[in-house]
């Protein structure tokens, strides 16, 4: 089963539930994963402090033009959705930071012309930590686009019972890549006018994604109630309520686990893994 | 010679849009005959991204053989610098004073970008 954890907005509490998610999960004898596909500030490796075993290059491939075959016809920039291709008078160039490697440029070349180079643009991280299975992408400085690290993540996951997929914020294509392909995404959100503003994206999100999805309310006893009545009217079902305690912020800041650090945590991540059990109704 | 000439409106009394990839209209002035032609870039106006590179296209394909405009990036320059065309930045006023500004050789062309790229 594959659990994909988002949120629109930021600092809602993701990694603090996805790192005490797979921990709690793990000690109850499940083989168990963790990706961070947060990829641009991955950071569950704070909590869980994994042994890395292996770094390996992520690359993105890149249209490079042979001039001795182009003839400058102009297809490929035609053909190019991002802008990424000019071609003037007798050059054809290439601007690889705006390319998403999707390969049309090939696809429409007449010639033959285009060949796809790969570009180093971060590295993966794979490792242990305990039981848990770890994997997680970094991404290089001042690159531009973090889909394909993410996707090089999902690629290296190991076979696991329960996969956890840490994902970034947001609702564009970052977030989009990390939980496609998921069984189940919770939506980590905060009962605060911008909680919920940030929710609604993620839930319209989630629906275009046809994706399965429940709602964990971190802080839950903090702000107002409005989350709570968004979720009744559009027939959300509320997964989680883990409540605002001093106690889970300094154990983030000394990069504990909140699961292990605050028994009250750990008992709700189990009344939610016990929710979102296989065969349960979500 | 043919200048494009960045513009918010279709005509030369049409103030100078001071951004080349997100241009209004090019507005294509031959200096010897004084005829002019309107070319819309609304298809790059709305890019999410390539605004630049994609109009410096588009200026070459018209076959002008420099540019009038307020700034310009660095993909857009090297672009246009790649199809030969001249650039000339800081251009303010309508395309009439522009075009008056640049006859008397007062814009001299520039050897790089002049801004950042997603200046504005």
């Amino acid at each position: 089963m594959k659990i994909a954890i988002a949120s629109g907005k930021g600092g809602t509490g993701k990694t603090t539930l996805a790192t005490s998610l797979a921990r709690v999960a793990a000690s109850d004898g499940r083989a168990v994963a963790y990706l961070d596909c947060d990829v641009e500030e991955p950071n569950g490796h704070l909590f869980l402090k994994p042994e890395i075993l292996r770094e390996e290059p992520i690359h993105k491939l890149i249209p490079v033009v042979n001039p001795a075959r182009c003839t400058h016809c102009g297809l490929c920039s035609q053909a190019c959705r991002f802008g990424a291709i000019a071609c003037v008078g007798e050059q054809t160039l290439i601007f690889s930071e705006l390319c998403h490697s999707c390969g049309g440029c090939l696809l429409v070349c007449p010639e033959e012309a285009i060949r796809e180079v790969a570009k180093p643009i971060g590295r993966l991280r794979i490792g242990t930590a305990g039981p848990l299975q770890f994997v997680e992408g970094v991404l290089n400085v001042g690159e531009a686009m973090s889909p394909p690290a993410i996707h090089a993540v999902k690629t290296a996951a190991p076979a696991a019972e329960l996969t956890i997929l840490d994902c970034p914020p947001g609702t564009s294509c970052p977030v989009i890549e990390g939980v496609r392909g998921c069984d189940l995404l919770l939506l980590v959100t905060e009962p605060t006018p911008f909680g919920l503003h940030d929710l609604k994206l993620a839930v319209e999100m989630a629906r275009a994604l046809r994706l399965k999805f429940g709602v964990v309310v971190n802080r839950a006893d903090s702000g107002d109630r409005q989350v709570w009545d968004f979720c009744r009217r559009q027939r959300i079902t509320i997964l989680a309520e883990i409540p605002d305690d001093r106690a889970v912020a300094e154990a983030y800041s000394r990069g504990e686990l909140a699961a292990e650090a605050v028994p009250h945590v750990a008992e709700r991540i189990g009344g939610l893994l016990e929710a979102i059990r296989p065969g349960a109704h979500v | 010679m043919k200048v494009a000439i960045t513009a918010q409106g279709s005509n030369l009394d049409s103030p100078v849009d001071p951004r080349f990839g997100r241009a209004r209209y090019f507005l294509l002035c031959d200096t010897e005959t004084g005829q002019f032609s309107a070319h819309d870039n609304v298809q790059n106006l709305n890019a999410p991204q390539g605004a630049g590179i994609q109009a410096a296209q588009a200026i070459v394909k018209i076959g002008a053989e420099a540019v009038l405009t307020g700034n310009v990036g660095p993909k857009a320059f090297a672009t246009l610098q790649a199809g030969n065309v001249a650039v000339h930045v800081g251009a303010a006023g309508t395309v009439r004073q522009a075009l008056e500004e640049f006859r008397a050789g007062r814009v001299p062309p520039v050897t790089k970008a002049n801004v950042e790229g997603h200046w504005s």
